[in-house]
């Protein structure tokens, strides 16, 4: 609690000469977040932090130009906020970032699996690393490390990387990320993927919450997806229609995503969206090692070039 | 001259208007014989090639899509076939996790006076994409693989 009230008095403190600083509060059930949009200082003590605020909140800021906004971010939405100012989407003297350390958020997936449905959650509370829920009149404790989203177990970030006010003390622990999880799905065959993702592509609604859920997808109402001009996709709901979207998704985020997972989390028919960007992902590292939202004044590697390419052998064949 | 004879398929080819797609006329010029599978689209620059519009290719059927254009550092605007060999390379190794076969997509470079040149990359290409088969298409046997596959516990 200690954490949450520091937090709360740094945003009063500032919140004279912000138009608006973006949180959490408790959504509709024990187990929800919600994002908040503190205004007045009432609002600020409704603000909460604890495992369960999964939402990055930085998916709010392009919408938001203009004003003085703060944000409270946590380690992987603190990337996002790197990338948005890097790609100057973001003015640095409006945007006011209040720092937190995290050691991972839940997914909600996991706990709807573990407890075999969400309904009737009547408490849910943290005590260190375990989480207690009562639900349907059964109490249940759950280890944070069984239900943490898989983004989690290969941090590498845990601490606000960009922060105008930092509160708590950081978190030390930084896990190494081998991209496992592409490596045994790529290792599949081709056949293999390509019936993977007629499966996964047909349960797709083009609901576009992927694309509304993400913090770099910032075209609003010029996306590809509705345009007429350029034409690139159309109103039919095929399969190839579906997953030429999700292509299209994928590298208009090249060099860019900073894998925060807004898009598999908000997915309603929990498609793999994640593992499509962190493919890219993992070759940007190989062939350029860079590694998106991590430096300001970076030069993203799809807008430079070299004249000899270290890693790229395009005489092989 | 299908690389063979009679069933032909269909490759398209991005090339740029300054090297390879004269290195293509250079090679009808000096009457070089080349498979037909080939369907070419002229754009100003390698660099012009957005990666989408091969996705959108295979994606809609065609067999193998090759991208030619100028050799690196000789690029008619100075850089733009620079930046395209960053973006291609990253699209070849994405296509891994796509379930399409990476060998269906290939860049090159090829200048204007490289008739031989093109005559070898389009002979090669197609004898490649042959090797392959035609594209997977989403046929009623597919449907059911992907049934039982999601039917499986995860």
């Amino acid at each position: 609690m200690e954490l949450l009230d520091q937090l709360k008095e740094k945003i009063k403190e500032r919140l004279p000469e912000l138009d608006v600083v973006i949180g959490w509060e408790q959504g509709f059930d024990p187990l929800h977040a919600t994002p908040l949009f503190m205004r007045t200082e009432e609002d600020v003590d409704r603000l909460v932090f604890s495992p369960l605020c999964v939402h990055n909140l930085a998916s709010h800021l392009t919408g938001l130009k203009g004003k003085k906004v703060g944000i409270v971010v946590k380690g992987c939405d603190s990337r996002s906020v790197v990338e948005l100012l890097q790609e100057k989407l973001l003015v640095r003297e409006d945007v006011t970032v209040f720092g937190l350390p995290c050691t991972g958020v839940v997914s909600l997936k996991k706990i709807k699996h573990a407890l075999g449905g969400l309904d009737k959650v009547a408490s849910a509370e943290f005590n260190g690393n375990e989480l207690k829920v009562s639900a349907a009149g059964a109490a249940r404790v759950l280890p944070l490390n069984e239900i943490a989203a898989d983004k989690c177990g290969r941090c590498q970030y845990h601490n606000a990387l960009l922060s105008d006010v930092f509160v708590g003390a950081p978190v030390e622990a930084a896990a190494e990320d081998n991209y496992a999880d592409v490596e045994a799905f790529q290792a599949k065959s081709p056949q293999e993927q390509a019936a993977y993702w007629r499966d996964a592509m047909q349960r797709c609604l083009r609901c576009y919450a992927c694309r509304n859920a993400c913090p770099m997808c910032v075209c609003r109402d010029h996306c590809v997806a509705q345009s007429r001009e350029p034409h690139w996709m159309t109103q039919q709901d095929t399969v190839q229609e579906k997953w030429f979207f999700q292509m299209i998704h994928a590298l208009h985020l090249a060099g860019r995503c900073t894998e925060c997972g807004e898009c598999e989390r908000a997915c309603p028919v929990g498609i793999p969206l994640l593992l499509l960007k962190r493919k890219i992902n993992k070759e940007i590292k190989e062939l350029f090692d860079y590694q998106a939202g991590t430096k300001i004044d970076a030069t993203p590697p799809l807008l430079s070039f070299k004249v000899e390419e270290e890693n790229i052998n395009e005489r092989g064949w | 001259m299908s690389a063979a004879p009679g069933n032909e398929l269909r490759i398209i080819g991005f090339l740029c208007n300054w090297c390879s797609y004269g290195g293509a006329d250079t090679a009808g010029v000096g009457r070089m014989t080349q498979p037909t599978d080939l369907r070419i689209i002229r754009v100003p620059c390698s660099g012009r090639i957005d990666p989408l519009f091969v996705l959108k290719a295979l994606v809609n059927g065609a067999d193998g899509v090759l991208v030619s254009g100028c050799h690196p550092r000789d690029c008619h605007y100075a850089e733009g076939n620079f930046y395209a060999r960053r973006r291609l390379e990253v699209l070849k190794r994405f296509l891994q996790v796509l379930g399409i076969d990476e060998r269906r997509f290939e860049y090159t470079w090829v200048s204007a006076s490289e008739g031989q040149r093109w005559q070898e990359v389009v002979q090669k290409f197609t004898e490649r994409i042959h090797e392959l088969g035609p594209a997977p298409k989403i046929t009623p046997d597919q449907m059911a693989m992907a049934e039982t596959m999601a039917a499986q516990p995860r």
